[in-house]
């Protein structure tokens, strides 16, 4: 293991960006205006240093960082953070206005895919359109074309007009010819989020076997993705590098915590019989509206809830969603029993977890009220309590199960 | 194996030379590119439509209809052009039908390319290419019925008729080339094609093209200096079989414009990005 990362950490550095910066014009008039003088400028070859204008920003500041044959860098951040500037500057689209990148080898983007398409024209026709874009002679395209068939599994359909595909299969022929770019560097930017299951894993099969002998910059909010085939990160906010390194799950991280601030509980569904007055962990200080516990304790919740026209008791049960929203687990409290009270009272829940084996991260709490188990809903709330976490290890399943080696023995 | 290394900054020092030498590399390394883009238009172009090539040549056709019927009912009346009208006035349509689709076509090539130019790096210098190959191939259709209309209305075959091409690369070369120059600010403001279809027009009525040079007045200077009569004039001589008698000023347009071309080859490739920008921000 430590032999083969000394190898890919001697392997040339294929892209070097130093001190990249880019700026945007917030208005359409003033940015068309600027494009003229840009254009004088670009022309006679004016050397006066670039500074702001008015109306414009900075939608990349001072970026740095190397990439070697055989690593992937994440760029991750929110919409309009800066990422996909970043890119086009990366593919020599547009021009930065400080600093400089330094890219060896040949440049693929998987930006977008089927570009050069002409819906009047077959599949078949297409192909080539595409591959010509791409950078393909003619030679290559005939050579490929049986293959890129296949792999788009189109056979029956390639000289369809490209108008009659439904997306899914136009983005498969695009996939499919991008495929066949053999490239020193790799771009790629949230394309493969469309198309079927069986697809995306072939996608994947394809960038795994690219990836050892290229380097990558890959632009996606799918942090499962980012984490499994990146191991370096930035994390772009308003065109600033907030973080970079070598600790993917780290950038991640923040990348969550940017968005934890504004979250609030929502009642989904109410039938205003009850309502949730406070819900808080026993014995566990509340930050920043986050309850941290450690990883494998046993916790104890304590819900209540204002009664203002139920008779009975109400069942109650709770459901964990991690940060995207995937439901996880559900928790259906046992020992629950259906007594008479009386209306306009609160009533006060307390529910053990025990051992909660929830890998490191943010997960929230829904709660629901209902007549019984799985009946009658009264009332429905999501994020009644915010748990974070907390563990050394950084995963991307939900969950770390409690596990030590008994024995082990060599032969 | 060494790799190709980009560098992509702010650029401070402009080397026309090297600027020139890597626009015309790139032109000639996307060949196929620019005959596959041209290849889909023209295909795509013929597929949606029944009337396909007629729509070639329907413009030039009707403005000298109306001439030749403006000219046979006595409505106006024209000097004398020493050929049948017909095919004055059509030989006069025709090459101004190629003059002004090659001043647009540069600016309609990359403006009908701006998805994939912000979002892909490929040679741009192939939609400059693919725009002449659809030129070229329109052109072509034209003088076919060209050479039809000459010998129906009695011209007859000239030796000089092989040399047409050379005049038609000639109204390719000069509109391409001011084509160009207009481009970077037509891609930014849409006002630029705008105004290229309205001048168009009145610039017509300058050049001898449904009528001939005056022989005295404001209009012959006008007609003498502009610099689309010897090409207009020229390749209607060499149809019917005159002497170019525009010949050498001819010839010094040409000459004049390749350098004007590559500048505005170098002009274009250093635009390319800062339109990009623009349009994709």
């Amino acid at each position: 293991m430590l032999k083969s990362k000394r190898i890919v950490t001697d392997k040339e550095v294929l892209v070097k960006v130093e001190g990249l910066s880019k700026k945007f014009c917030k208005n359409l008039k003033t940015s068309l205006w600027y494009g003229v003088k840009d254009l004088v400028s670009g022309v006679t070859g004016s050397t006066q240093e670039r500074k702001l204008r008015s109306k414009e920003f900075w939608a990349v500041k001072d970026i740095n960082f190397e990439l070697r044959r055989g690593q992937c860098l994440g760029l991750i951040g929110h919409n309009g953070a800066g990422k996909s500037t970043l890119l086009k500057i990366l593919n020599g689209l547009i021009n930065p206005d400080e600093g400089k990148v330094t890219i060896k080898g040949r440049v693929g983007a998987l930006i977008e895919l089927g570009a050069g398409f002409n819906p009047i024209l077959s599949g078949r026709e297409n192909i080539y359109n595409n591959g010509a874009i791409l950078g393909f002679s003619r030679k290559e395209i005939d050579d490929k074309l049986e293959t890129i068939i296949e792999f788009a599994e189109l056979e029956e359909f390639i000289d369809m007009p490209v108008q009659h595909y439904s997306s899914g299969m136009k983005v498969r022929l695009g996939f499919a010819v991008a495929a066949q770019m053999e490239p020193d560097v790799l771009i790629i930017d949230e394309v493969l989020a469309v198309g079927d299951l069986g697809f995306i894993l072939k996608c994947f099969k394809t960038i795994d076997a690219i990836l050892p002998h290229t380097a990558v910059i890959f632009v996606s909010h799918n942090m499962p993705m980012i984490s499994r085939i990146c191991n370096h990160i930035i994390l772009m906010e308003k065109g600033e590098a907030k973080f970079q390194g070598e600790n993917v799950s780290k950038g991640i991280d923040y990348y969550y915590n940017k968005f934890l601030t504004d979250e609030k509980a929502n009642v989904v569904f109410t039938d205003n019989s009850v309502s949730l007055n406070n819900a808080s962990v026993l014995n566990v200080e509340c930050i920043d509206s986050c309850y941290n516990i450690k990883w494998g304790s046993s916790i104890q919740l304590n819900l209540k809830i204002e009664n203002y026209n139920l008779t009975r008791k109400p069942y109650i049960s709770l459901a964990v969603y991690d940060k995207e929203q995937r439901a996880i687990a559900e928790i259906y409290p046992d020992n629950q029993s259906f007594d008479a009270i009386k209306k306009d009272t609160t009533i006060e829940y307390l529910v053990s977890l025990e051992h909660i084996y929830l890998s490191k991260g943010i997960y929230n709490i829904t709660l629901n009220v209902s007549e019984d188990a799985a009946f009658n809903v009264h009332y429905k709330l999501h994020k009644a309590i915010t748990l974070k976490v907390e563990h050394e290890k950084q995963m991307w399943t939900p969950f770390l199960l409690n596990s030590k080696l008994i024995n082990s023995s060599s032969k | 194996m060494a790799l190709e290394t980009r560098i992509y900054q702010k650029e401070r020092t402009i080397k026309f030379g090297a600027l020139l030498k890597a626009s015309l590399g790139d032109m000639y390394q996307s060949r196929f590119l620019a005959k596959q883009l041209a290849e889909r238009d023209i295909k795509a172009m013929y597929r949606q439509s029944y009337l396909g090539i007629v729509w070639a040549f329907i413009m030039p056709l009707t403005t000298a209809a109306v001439w030749v019927f403006l000219n046979s009912s006595g409505t106006i009346r024209l000097s004398d052009t020493g050929i049948p009208y017909p095919v004055y006035a059509f030989s006069g349509t025709l090459i101004w039908s190629i003059i002004v689709s090659s001043i647009n076509s540069p600016m309609q090539s990359t403006q009908a390319a701006k998805g994939i130019l912000t979002k892909i790096n490929f040679p741009k210098e192939a939609l400059l290419l693919s725009g002449v190959y659809k030129l070229l191939f329109d052109s072509s259709i034209k003088i076919v019925l060209l050479v039809l209309f000459v010998f129906f209305y009695g011209v007859g075959f000239q030796w000089s008729l092989l040399l047409f091409p050379i005049a038609m690369l000639g109204a390719i070369v000069f509109g391409t080339t001011l084509g160009l120059f207009l481009t970077p600010m037509g891609l930014l403001y849409k006002d630029i094609g705008k105004i290229i279809t309205f001048g168009m027009q009145f610039l017509m009525y300058v050049t001898p093209v449904v009528y001939a040079i005056p022989k005295t007045g404001i209009m012959r200077t006008i007609m003498i200096w502009n610099p689309i009569t010897p090409i207009v004039v020229t390749a209607r001589d060499l149809v019917v079989g005159f002497t170019p008698e525009y010949i050498n000023y001819f010839l010094i347009v040409l000459v004049g414009c390749i350098p004007l071309l590559f500048l505005g080859l170098i002009i274009y490739r250093i635009s390319i990005p800062i339109i990009v920008e623009r349009l994709s921000a």
